[in-house]
């Protein structure tokens, strides 16, 4: 990144980034720069996915070697200053170090294979030259100029590229019907609704490497003849918007998009919806409901948006992940791709780390890596050294294995066959703290308000679900609400239209599948041994670590703490609502719930 | 943060005046599908899409108030209230429900006395839940407006809020 012999500073300036504090750093970095009169160079860029040492900057020292380090602050900007025009290493804050894999949490990157993040924190991605700079933009141009789109979709089938979005679906298959369909208009829709509560790895594509998306746009428009593309992206993600934004006009400007683009006498666009906050427009059929301005609710299949989508004419839609990875296949060839992976899931698949695990960031792995590859040696295992209980996957669709099934690999059929999915690629992370009753209402909590209505058994199904969910956590479940649970999702799952009702009773078919011994635990013994189910829990205070500073008292809604200053406090369990907000105020983690 | 003097009425345009929504018509004249980056405009503009913008748009732009409703009603994004000075959006999402988002809107509810989706009866605050912000690796996460909270503990939730109430309502614990 550097090449003019100075030395260069990278802020990670992700959504992630900023939640953190980056953009403080960023303010204190502009300043001490100039006041200093240092000779460095400062940018920014996306996200390289080290969201758990964030704010991140990466040193670029003119001889090639480069060091990240996490935990920034204003405060430490001086001294990281100093030692980078210095050229030495603050071996201490060290989270990579390019000339040492072992050195700080490099295994974190030196265990993962990136093609879809190839450039995410790599390059500024409000900069088009920078892009251009690693590669950007060469694919786009020799598929225009030199395949044609027969000849780049057989490409992709070579790839062996499955849809990112959930369902896994051959790209280039899908490609080839929208190819082939009758229509005066096409068009290219992305897919950036990014629905699943708690993945980010579309949004941090879209933020770190806008670019790679629109080129595989480009391309995909060429191989099934739309001249019109449209990226449907979550307003969540403002900063992917403004990103995004910025990035299509660069493009204009460069004649990347438009008319006759790359000198042939093609024609491109992009035009960006915004969504509007409703988790089924993340289906497709919802999507273009949406972008035409609807409510934005699923309908039957066929006729499939390949023959008739956005408005009525042959669409083919697309997840970020799978249209960033498609300038790659072109550069490199689809069999390089297919090098990587199993027999039916080829190449590599981005999952976000998040929950109980040391590491929560981004991880891109070759398909065929195992769950625990993925969660251990490269997500450094479970917090604070505790025990692995359980991994969410695929969000509201998807399911909770425990840890017998970590040597399960990351493929699409071998996951699917415990009884989750690939899903969108969300991994979050449980220890003995999370109660999968809960987890399992929180989902169908999720399902249900976010079920369009259209049908009975999703709307109302989803919702007896939840009353049986939510009563069992209310330690008032019946012996037979476990069958009924069973009953209604087999229901559910055979008579709802789209995929949201068709699997939303995953995340409890597969935690009574796995963990059925909670549920028992909370019908049974009215025990909720994670100690989240408010009913079914004590609030306690240890004597012994109680220093009687009183602090817990403080936040106590119902005054149901009580003792004398600097003596042991005690909690009366008739008057506590076991709201647990006592816990995080005690200095000494007295108080605990069981 | 400046918080000593009340900005809503700069941050958003006065219901009775329908300037901003015509400029925002005209942006849209004659566009396929433009039913919800309208409404999306209106209530930046507005900061709620009150019954009097969406009468004047649904006349603007060729549509049934019906439609407009029916769409407003059906995304999450729109509100038919006005919000608070602050407005506080707690992230509900998996990452951060697991992290204990449900105490921190607990505490919240506490210390302001209102529930999700109500705003404060002196107009300060506005809470929220919103389903997953994209930080998940910072979880629990509220957002103030523009300002990210991450790593939350309920017992940091007033300190945090402080920075946010007028100095009147600034009750030393
Ligand atoms: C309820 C529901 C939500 C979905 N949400 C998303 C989403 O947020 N992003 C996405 O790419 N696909 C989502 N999908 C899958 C899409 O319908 C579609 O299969 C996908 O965008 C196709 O792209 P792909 O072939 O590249 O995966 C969702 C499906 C359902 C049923
Ligand atoms: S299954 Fe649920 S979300 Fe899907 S169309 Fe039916 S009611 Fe709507
Ligand atoms: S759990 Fe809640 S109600 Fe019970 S003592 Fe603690 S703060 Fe008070
Ligand atoms: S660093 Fe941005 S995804 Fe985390
Ligand atoms: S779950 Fe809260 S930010 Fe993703």
């Amino acid at each position: 990144m550097s090449g003019n012999g100075r030395t260069k500073l990278v802020l990670g300036y992700g959504t992630c980034g900023i939640a953190a504090g980056a953009a403080a750093v960023k303010e204190a970095l502009e300043r001490e720069v100039s006041a200093g009169g240092y000779d460095l160079e400062l940018d920014i860029a996306g996200c390289m996915g080290f969201c758990f040492r964030e704010p991140i900057v990466e040193v670029f020292y003119p001889d090639g070697r480069s060091v990240v380090y996490g935990d920034l602050t204003p405060k430490k900007v001086p001294q990281l200053l100093q030692a980078a025009a210095a050229g030495e290493v603050l071996e201490e804050w060290v989270v990579r170090r390019s000339d040492d894999p072992t050195a700080g949490e490099g295994d974190f990157l030196a265990n993962q294979h990136r093609i879809v993040l190839r450039n995410c924190g790599r390059l500024n991605p409000e900069s088009i030259d920078e892009y251009i700079a690693r590669g950007g933009y060469e694919a786009a141009r020799k598929a225009l100029t030199t395949m044609t789109p027969e000849e780049i979709i057989d490409e992709v089938s070579k790839s062996g590229l499955r849809g990112r979005g959930g369902a896994g679906f051959p790209t280039g298959t899908k490609w080839g019907f929208a190819r082939r369909a009758k229509g005066d208009q096409k068009y290219l829709v992305c897919n950036a609704d990014e629905g699943d509560p708690g993945a980010f790895m579309d949004r941090s594509v879209l933020e770190g490497d806008p670019h790679a998306v629109i080129e595989g746009m480009i391309i995909a428009g060429y191989a099934i003849g739309a001249t019109q593309g449209y990226i449907y992206c979550r307003a969540e993600y403002p900063l992917a918007l403004k990103r995004l934004d910025i990035a299509i006009a660069a493009c204009r400007e460069r004649g990347f998009l438009g008319e006759g683009i790359f000198g042939t006498d093609w024609n491109f666009d992009i035009k960006i919806k915004k969504g509007a906050g409703a988790f089924v427009c993340g289906e497709e059929t919802a999507l273009i409901a949406s972008i035409e301005g609807k409510r934005g609710m699923p309908r039957p299949r066929p006729p499939f948006p390949a023959n008739e989508g956005l408005w009525g004419k042959p669409t083919n839609i697309n997840n970020v992940e799978t249209l960033a990875a498609v300038p790659w296949i072109i550069a490199h060839g689809g069999e390089k791709y297919a090098e990587l992976g199993t027999e039916k899931s080829k190449g590599t698949k981005v999952f976000c780390l998040a929950g109980k695990v040391r590491r929560s960031g981004l991880a891109e792995v070759p398909m065929g890596y195992t769950l625990r590859q993925v969660i251990f040696d490269v997500g450094g295992g479970v917090r604070e050294g505790k025990e692995f209980k359980a991994v969410q996957l695929g969000g509201p669709s998807g399911g909770c294995l425990p840890a017998s099934l970590l040597d399960t690999p990351v493929d699409y059929e071998a996951i699917t066959a415990t009884g989750a999915i690939m899903g969108s690629g969300g991994m979050i992370v449980a220890d003995s703290s999370t109660c999968m009753v809960d987890l399992a209402r929180y989902f169908l909590s999720f399902t249900q308000a976010e079920s369009c209505g259209k049908c009975v058994p999703c709307r109302l199904g989803t919702k007896r679900m939840l009353e049986i969910l939510t009563r069992i956590c209310e330690g008032e479940g019946e012996p037979e609400d476990l069958e009924r649970l069973e009953v209604l999702a087999a229901d559910i799952k055979a008579a709802s239209l789209c995929a949201l009702g068709g699997t939303a009773p995953n995340p409890v078919l597969t935690t009574l599948k796995y963990f059925r011994n909670e549920y028992e635990d909370h019908i049974f013994h009215h025990k909720c041994t994670a100690g989240v189910c408010p009913a079914l829990i004590t609030v306690k205070i240890n004597r012994d670590l109680c220093t009687g500073c009183g602090a817990c008292a403080k936040i106590c809604p119902v005054e149901a703490i009580t003792g004398e200053k600097k003596e042991p406090h005690s909690i009366d369990p008739d008057t506590c609502i076991r709201c647990k907000l006592c816990l995080s105020r005690c200095p000494e983690e007295a108080i605990y719930a069981e | 943060m400046d918080g000593e003097t009340c900005k809503c009425s700069q941050r958003f345009a006065d219901v009775d005046d329908l300037g901003p929504l015509q400029e925002i018509l005209e942006r849209y004249r004659g566009e396929k599908g433009a039913l919800i980056p309208l409404l999306q405009d209106a209530q930046e503009a507005y900061g709620y899409l009150d019954e009097k913008i969406m009468r004047a748009l649904a006349k603007g732009a060729g549509y049934q108030l019906s439609q407009l409703y029916g769409v407003a009603t059906f995304y999450t994004q729109f509100r038919l209230q006005p919000i608070g000075e602050h407005l506080i959006r707690v992230c509900h999402g998996t990452a951060c429900h697991v992290a204990g988002a449900e105490l921190i809107s607990e505490e919240i509810y506490n210390i302001l006395g209102i529930r999700d989706g109500e705003t404060t009866p002196d107009r300060k605050f506005t809470v929220e839940t919103v389903m997953c912000v994209g930080a998940c690796s910072l979880s629990p996460i509220m957002i103030v407006d523009e300002d990210t909270h991450g790593k939350l503990k309920p017992a940091n939730v007033r300190k945090v809020l402080k920075r946010y109430m007028g100095e009147s309502e600034e009750r030393e614990e």
